[in-house]
């Protein structure tokens, strides 16, 4: 009590309250600090965090069909799904098509049913394209134009597409689908493809990472007990790939590993595989791999050089002289020490390996493709909302690891260099 | 001791030589051997060849040439793991993922001892070094001084015959140092266990050693035990190491039995005692250790020469006092007297009269 007293009563030397005296002068302080970090802030707001939000935004979002047909999106809301269609939602069709006509979007809207129900969008434009002709009876008027407006799916697809905020692009990317009547199902087997790619390019991506580990460990060893000149040296053989265009990179493996490149034609000058029996290591799974390790093996040896550099010998030499061999001492106190760099360069290298593209598009042929390159091809395709959908899906996989290696390890231990 | 060393070796190094180069030798025909029980101090500046050779009687360095044995059993071939050598290292290499148990723990572990016996063993060495508490603790939140008792505990916890430290104080600060030396001493004494001990420090090394072996440009330069080394030091290499060291180039002008005459530049003559002069005429560097220079005739014997000295400085350091004299032309000459009561004390400009008993002035070469 006596000290709070005490310290109410504290002012500066001309009068003021201690307390208010020392706030002020810490906002300054304060405001200069937010200030100096502002550029970057906004930076990474515009460059980051506004286009992250924006890709989650429009893989929950697509107005194609709401905004270009209100009428019949407003008569799908007064109705509960599975209501037959009427009179009145067919003269709302019909009242929207002579809008969207006018106002050339019929390919708009039917692309967004389309993603829903696929092969709608042509019924779409070509409805379009009769919209003037329509007369009372609606309903006869457009299942005369086509005989599917009478199909319950179609019309179930429209009510998904009549709200603008849809989960379609999600559901597409699990390999589910609508029904009739409001429900959902797994497509049939043949065209499930995401769910198994996504799989695959995490799976590939652990082997990757996995082999990167196998082939840094020894060279990043290598790096950090070598005299400063030949490890300077060796460096810069391990970063000279970063040096070099990735695509430049890429092609010259292509020129190595085909069918008739430099090492087939080796081995089969050499005897060692027939002329007819020519290894096939490009353009499929394996192609993927060689090359993809290869790309991302500094990721892999950086981070674990940082933190072998930094391990005395003495601990080594130390268990030595306790009485390990030197099998026990790698494996009870070289690699324990070697953790945060074994975690950091395996999350570096497992991130960026789901996240790639280039090379799989170039060599990976047909059963080389990753999760990335789907991406990429709805993106060709412009249909932002799906590959907003997939992007998602990896990155809420990517967090999802990440986690796990913070309950596992923690990461804190990271260590990157 | 230094007797004893000849007949019963633990520790031998039979003309050992290193070169990590092929050029350069780092140790030049090193022979020395260390009998049990001894706590012996390999002490030099830094690259003087200590450390190879402890890193060699530890397994880590092969000698290129020479013989080092072991108990009589020849090690040369035996790998580290099987030398059974405790070691403490400079910056303590306590593993850092481990705990201070666990660390305890591990050469017992190697040597496939059971847990209970494991526990029981670890116990008395955390206890040895007055750390049982500290068991489940890390390495890193410890201080330096108790790092130090953990890698001191471990390095004794499978009771090896044979203990090396590189530098084990070296990172202390000088009243932890100087605490440890006398613990380090003490669980020698009390285990009976054979230390070879590395430093510069050669307070260090005079205070903990039987012998201590000077090191320089790969040679043992003297190995005695600290006593003689201090107080008769075989050349000027060692004098100039070890401890303060007033230093007068002469010529020797008569030289008989234990008794040199040795003229200054400036013509003064002074007593020593010949050490590795041979003949008169020749140039010698003569040592006198500051606090046996006398200044009061009746400290001096019968009949000793004495110089001419003016105080420049008079230093107060608590326990002595250090005068800087200018001596026979040259400046820097130090004399320290004790603080005793009734001392007389100088003033810098006084003029006095230095001298020294002969025995306490060294003529050793130039």
């Amino acid at each position: 009590m006596t000290d709070l007293a005490a310290n109410a009563l504290l002012t500066t030397a001309d009068g003021r309250p201690l307390k208010s005296a020392l706030a002020a002068a810490q906002v300054r302080a304060k405001r200069r600090a937010f200030l100096l970090v502002l550029p970057l802030l906004l930076f990474v707001l515009l460059t980051f965090v506004v286009p992250i939000g924006q890709m989650l935004h429009r893989s929950v979002y697509h107005d194609g069909f709401s905004a270009n047909a209100p009428a019949v999106s407003a008569w799908l809301a007064a109705h509960p799904a599975g209501t037959a269609p009427d009179e009145a939602a067919y003269a709302a069709l019909a009242e929207d098509f002579k809008a969207m006509k006018a106002a050339k979007t019929a390919g708009e809207a039917g692309t967004r049913v389309n993603y829903t129900l696929p092969e709608s969008r042509s019924l779409f434009t070509k409805t379009a394209r009769v919209a003037d002709d329509l007369a009372p009876p609606y309903r006869e008027a457009l299942l005369a134009v086509d005989a599917k407006w009478g199909d319950p799916l179609v019309w179930e697809a429209m009510r998904s597409a009549s709200s603008a905020y849809t989960s379609d692009f999600y559901l597409s990317g699990l390999d589910m689908e609508r029904t009739a009547d409001g429900g959902i199902e797994r497509v049939p087997p043949k065209e499930r493809i995401y769910v198994y790619l996504y799989l695959k390019t995490f799976a590939l991506s652990a082997l990757i990472t996995f082999i990167c580990l196998l082939l840094a460990f020894p060279v990043a060893h290598l790096l950090a007990t070598l005299p400063m000149a030949k490890a300077n040296l060796l460096m810069i053989l391990v970063l000279l790939p970063f040096w070099t265009s990735l695509l430049v990179r890429t092609t010259s493996w292509m020129v190595l590993l085909q069918g008739q490149g430099v090492v087939n034609n080796t081995l089969v000058a050499l005897g060692l595989i027939k002329d007819e029996s020519r290894l096939s290591m490009m353009y499929n799974q394996t192609g993927t791999i060689i090359v993809m390790v290869h790309i991302l093996l500094p990721f892999m040896i950086l981070p674990l050089y940082s933190v072998m550099r930094v391990i005395p010998p003495s601990y080594a030499r130390a268990a030595r002289s306790l009485g390990a061999t030197s099998w026990t001492t790698f494996r009870r106190i070289y690699l324990p020490q070697t953790l945060p760099g074994i975690g950091a360069g395996a999350l570096l290298v497992f991130i960026l390996a789901v996240g790639y593209y280039i090379t799989p598009a170039l060599v990976g042929g047909a059963d080389g493709q990753l999760f990335s390159n789907l991406i990429q091809f709805h993106m060709t395709k412009s249909n932002w909302s799906m590959a907003a959908a997939l992007s998602a899906m990896l990155l809420l996989g990517v967090l999802l690891l990440y986690w796990l290696y913070d309950r596992l390890v923690g990461i804190d231990k990271l260590k990157l260099g | 001791m230094a007797a004893a060393a000849q007949s019963d070796a633990f520790v031998a190094f039979e003309h050992v030589q290193k070169s990590y180069d092929g050029v350069s030798l780092v140790v030049k025909d090193l022979n020395l051997t260390i009998s049990k029980g001894e706590f012996l101090t390999m002490l030099g500046p830094s690259g003087s060849g200590k450390t190879t050779c402890l890193m060699m009687l530890a397994g880590f360095e092969t000698a290129t040439h020479g013989e080092i044995t072991l108990d009589g059993r020849p090690i040369n071939q035996v790998p580290p793991h099987k030398r059974g050598i405790g070691m403490v290292f400079q910056n303590y290499a306590l593993f850092p993922h481990m705990t201070v148990g666990e660390n305890l723990s591990f050469p017992l572990e190697v040597r496939g001892m059971g847990k209970s016996q494991r526990d029981e063993k670890i116990k008395r060495a955390l206890d040895m070094v007055q750390m049982g508490a500290f068991a489940n603790r890390r390495p890193a939140q410890l201080s330096g001084g108790q790092q130090q008792r953990i890698a001191l505990a471990r390095a004794l916890v499978f009771d090896p015959q044979l203990v090396l430290m590189d530098e084990p104080l070296g990172a202390l600060d000088k009243q932890l140092r100087e605490h440890m030396q006398f613990e380090i001493k003490h669980l020698h004494e009390s285990l009976g266990i054979t230390v070879v001990y590395v430093t510069h420090d050669q307070g260090e090394a005079l205070t903990m050693s039987d012998r201590i072996a000077v090191f320089n440009d790969g040679r043992i330069q003297q190995l005695a035990p600290p006593a003689d080394l201090y107080e008769r030091p075989d050349n000027s290499f060692v004098a100039g190491f070890i401890g303060e060291n007033n230093k007068l180039l002469g010529t020797i002008e008569d030289l008989s039995g234990d008794r040199a005459l040795v003229r200054l530049p400036t013509g003064e003559l002074i007593d020593a005692t010949p050490v590795n002069v041979r003949e008169k005429g020749q140039k010698t560097l003569v040592s006198i250790r500051p606090e046996r220079v006398e200044f009061k005739p009746s400290m001096m014997p019968e009949g000793a020469h004495t110089l001419d000295a003016v105080v420049t400085e008079v230093i107060y350091m608590g326990d002595i006092l250090r005068a800087v004299l200018r001596v026979a032309g040259q400046d820097g000459f130090v004399m320290k007297m004790r603080n005793t009561q009734g001392q007389t004390r100088l003033a810098p400009g006084e003029a006095i009269k230095v001298g020294w008993h002969p025995q306490d002035a060294r003529a050793l070469d130039p």
